[in-house]
């Protein structure tokens, strides 16, 4: 945890491996996941690299893995996620895993293949059967003269009109998708002129659509005609609507004949279940060995991308990467390549370099949530001091002071308490859902959020929008009617009655802990809120400013730059405290010293700020302490010296030094950029300064907007449920709350909790990191093998 | 037998965090209101007249109100155990379909 503070020292390194261990060093480095491989070769296109074929290899298994996995999900079958990580496999078992599914690709293909094959089949022998079997309805002869009328049909073709007619009648029988069946009816009696008769009947049975797949119940027709021409037309259009026609033959007998045949032919495709019964097993030997193969293949490719990275040394015969290295875990990788190489001959070896290495913080599962927020903004600079760990407290308790209402409060709590306490459920964990996945990221923030909003909710004593009264109210109204002996005319004619605190006995000393309850029912409640929150706005900013501007202390000493120390944080401390410094003093002392007594003829400490920068003064405003105006003038005068000590110090400073003869490394300073630079620094110093103190203001803003909404919401929507008096008044008050807390949600805390945590960041990373945070840094990524995010 | 199950998991659970809210609250706004407590004045639905001869009648207004409230707070024990109910079923039929 000591890295909190700033980030940690971070070496350039070399790795020298042999060709032989390189493999499995990388591999072992992988698995720890310390080190930031630098591209050593990164003008030479990927397909010139070294070890190009391997990852092409890798790529290839890649591909296979991909239509194995696709196949499972044709299949419905979801494979098993992989219980603990395989290790990267060496090149004889990686060759092993390539045949393997290799032959299990080639397996699956040509099961599959026979399979749907066979299918086919089946359907076209049962079509067939249908076709003849219904065809057997509209041409089979009578059965007797007795034909019962139940039966329907007559032949269409009484056969003995053969005889009569001398023309030989032709069948032609299929099968034809159910919507095309009016076109088609349509367009044989128009091309053919009625020198046929149609007839359609639907299959008993559905079927499934060879090019869809899904289940139509297809129509069956039978065609007579008489005359060559007439047959070729049919065969024509029946091609055209993509019917599938049999042959039917004439006679009753090889009818019967053929209807046989296919039976028997339907009998023996029993092989289809025998393939049916294969293919599952071969799917299920691929779901069990599928997600080991991916990760092994996924981490061989990652080494070899990584190996593709190193240079080649060629006197040597050995492989040279660069590596950035935490300090801390040499050691670690010296152990990890001796474990890796065969002989113990790749080593590590510090290397110097003037580049600025990437920052490494490292953080738990708690400081996660708050590292992140700051390295949104910017990462740290290199052994910058880090804003984090002061933003664990400063964040929650700047967001709960624009937020603070103990219901609200304990709302987002409980609600971050589950997400904290049933974190290791998976469930949580695979959610996709994105806001979700951010939400439960900064499940260690809302925790710490919703608890300060429960602490400023009992300092503004709102819960809900209503003042808890857990101790007794200080004003007393029974003293004050006494006192005014208020009669019931002049109750009549003044709607709102003053509580005088002047007079003994109404106000009986400040409430132990938060504001009044009294307060609440006030109908100057703002004017005094207002007041109490402004000023402690303007506080807060002013600790929270300053407290920035000494962080920039540690980072002067640390980067010896002790004359910074004298030139800017002298300066920049003086301007700040002896103006705004000085403005919180004013608020304390005229708190402390001022009561009700002298309310008529309390100064204004506005007006006395305004006079101390315009040198005037007011002769109605009294002064707050005696010697007011030269101790104010001093102030001034100290401020405004301090702004050239900051705009010229450290750059005159730097001349000087360059001047001197004795500097070990002469670099061509450019006067003019170092001047322009801290000219811009310090106009933006000073300026910011004031501006950043109004900006505080929007903790003031905020409050009023959380107080007045939650407040709103009661009288709007909760108080409708207590208007019923008579018992029916409960069963209204259910749906009324139902929607109080519908809206409690949707617009108090996900609207105002999300404005208030904009605004809490805002003022983390412009008003308070400004004073002494660079942020030009970058992260230190390691090479470790990422879990499989393929699902 | 028709199924009882009219509600997915993640209304059941809805119902459930209403319901657990809602008796907390309501039972706490009626101990409040019981108690005749001057914050809560402007939710009483009081007249002018109801201001004449003592705090009496005011008192008894605030009764009133507080037994609304424990209704209500009953009510939504109701509907707890009701989503309380579904969110089992819907539990159980998770189960089963494995």
């Amino acid at each position: 945890m000591g890295s909190l503070f700033r980030s940690e020292e971070v070496c350039l390194a070399q790795l020298f491996l042999q060709s032989a261990s390189a493999y499995s060093c990388i591999s072992e480095l992988g698995e720890r996941g310390l080190l930031e491989f630098r591209d050593l070769n990164p003008k030479v296109s990927p397909f010139q690299r070294r070890f190009v074929g391997e990852v092409r290899r890798c790529e290839e298994m890649e591909k296979t893995f991909t239509f194995l996995q696709q196949e499972l999900r044709a299949a419905g079958r979801l494979p098993a996620p992989c219980p603990e990580s395989p290790r990267a496999p060496a090149a004889r078992e990686a060759l092993r895993v390539q045949e393997q599914s290799e032959q299990l690709a080639q397996e699956l293909r040509e099961v599959s293949r026979s399979r749907s094959s066979l299918r086919d089949r089946l359907r076209d022998l049962r079509q067939h059967l249908h076709v003849l079997r219904e065809g057997q309805r509209f041409t089979s002869l009578p059965v007797g003269p007795g034909v019962p009328a139940g039966l329907g049909r007559e032949p269409i073709l009484d056969p003995s009109l053969h005889h009569h007619l001398d023309r030989k009648i032709n069948f032609v029988a299929g099968v034809i998708h159910p919507w095309r069946v009016t076109a088609f009816e349509r367009l044989l009696w128009r091309a053919c002129r009625g020198y046929l008769v149609a007839s359609f009947v639907e299959m008993p049975e559905p079927m499934e659509d060879p090019a869809t797949g899904e289940s139509i119940t297809w129509v069956i027709f039978l065609i007579s005609y008489w005359g060559e021409q007439i047959g070729q037309k049919i065969r024509k259009i029946s091609n055209c609507f993509h019917c599938q026609v049999y042959g039917y033959p004439e006679s009753e007998a090889s009818r019967t004949e053929a209807i046989t045949r296919l039976h028997g032919q339907i009998q023996e495709l029993s092989t289809l279940e025998e393939t049916e019964k294969y293919l599952a097993e071969v799917l299920d030997k691929v779901a069990q060995v599928l997600p080991t193969w991916r990760v092994q293949v996924q981490k061989m490719k990652a080494i070899y991308l990584v190996l593709n990275q190193c240079s080649f040394d060629v006197t040597k015969k050995c492989l040279i990467a660069e590596v950035w290295c935490p300090v801390r875990d040499l050691t670690q990788v010296q152990d990890a390549l001796r474990q890796g190489s065969v002989s113990g001959s790749c080593f590590v070896q510090r290397v110097p370099t003037t580049e600025s290495p990437p920052t490494l913080i490292r953080t738990n599962k708690f400081t996660a949530g708050f590292q992140s927020i700051v390295d949104a903004y910017g990462v740290a600079s290199y052994q910058e001091v880090n804003p984090a760990p002061y933003a664990i407290i400063t964040f929650p308790f700047i967001f709960a002071i624009m937020f603070g209402d103990v219901g609200h409060g304990l709302l987002m709590f409980l609600f971050a308490l589950w997400m904290v306490l049933y974190e290791d459920s998976p469930r949580l964990r695979q959610g996709t859902n994105e806001i979700w996945l951010t939400f439960f990221e900064g499940r260690y923030l809302i925790l710490l959020m919703g608890a300060f909003s429960i602490y400023t909710g009992f300092i503004y004593n709102e819960c809900f929008s209503k003042a808890t009264a857990i101790f007794p109210s200080a004003w007393s109204v029974a003293t004050m009617a006494n006192h005014s002996s208020w009669s019931s005319a002049y109750l009549a004619t003044h709607p709102s009655l003053t509580l005088d605190p002047n007079v003994t006995g109404v106000f009986q000393g400040p409430y132990p802990f938060g504001i009044d309850p009294i307060w609440s029912l006030a109908t100057n409640h703002l004017n005094f809120l207002n007041s109490f929150k402004m000023k402690m706005s303007v506080v807060l900013g002013i600790v929270h400013m300053g407290f920035g501007v000494m962080l920039g202390v540690f980072n002067h000493v640390h980067f010896q730059q002790r004359h910074r120390l004298v030139l800017e944080f002298l300066p920049e401390m003086i301007f700040l405290l002896a103006l705004f410094g000085y403005l919180v003093f004013l608020i304390f002392y005229k708190w402390i010293k001022f009561s009700a007594a002298d309310s008529r003829v309390a100064p204004s400490i506005l007006i006395h700020f305004i006079d101390m920068f315009l040198f005037t003064s007011n002769a109605e405003n009294l002064p707050l302490y005696p010697g007011q105006v030269p101790v104010q003038m001093v102030l001034v005068v100290l401020a405004l010296a301090s702004v050239p000590v900051l705009l010229l110090g450290t750059p005159l400073y730097q001349w000087c030094r360059q001047r001197a003869p004795r500097t070990v490394r002469p670099r061509a300073h450019d006067f003019a950029e170092i001047f322009m630079h801290q000219a811009i620094h310090t106009i933006e110093y000073c300026l910011g300064c004031v501006s950043n103190t109004a900006s505080y203001l929007r903790l003031w803003a905020l409050s009023l907007a959380h107080a007045q909404l939650s407040e709103v919401l009661w009288s709007m929507v909760m108080r409708n449920g207590f208007v019923g008096l008579s018992y029916v008044g409960g069963v209204v008050l259910v749906p009324v709350f139902a929607a109080f807390a519908v809206l409690t949600v949707a617009i108090l805390l996900v609207m105002e909790g999300l404005s208030a945590f904009l605004h809490a960041l805002r003022l983390h990373w412009v008003e308070f990191q400004n004073k002494f945070y660079v942020g030009a840094g970058y992260k230190l990524c390691p090479f470790a093998f990422a879990p499989d995010t393929w699902e | 037998m028709v199924s009882l199950l009219c509600c997915g998991p993640k209304m059941a659970a809805c119902g459930l965090v209403l319901s657990a809210w809602g008796v907390v609250m309501l039972v706490l706004l009626g101990i409040f209101f019981n108690v005749h407590s001057a914050v809560l004045i402007e939710d009483v639905p009081f007249t002018e007249e109801d201001f004449k001869g003592g705090p009496e009648r005011i008192y008894r207004l605030y009764e009133q109100v507080s037994y609304n409230c424990f209704i209500a707070a009953g009510l939504y024990a109701l509907l707890g155990g009701f989503s309380l109910f579904q969110s089992r079923l819907n539990k159980r039929k998770e189960y089963m379909v494995r």
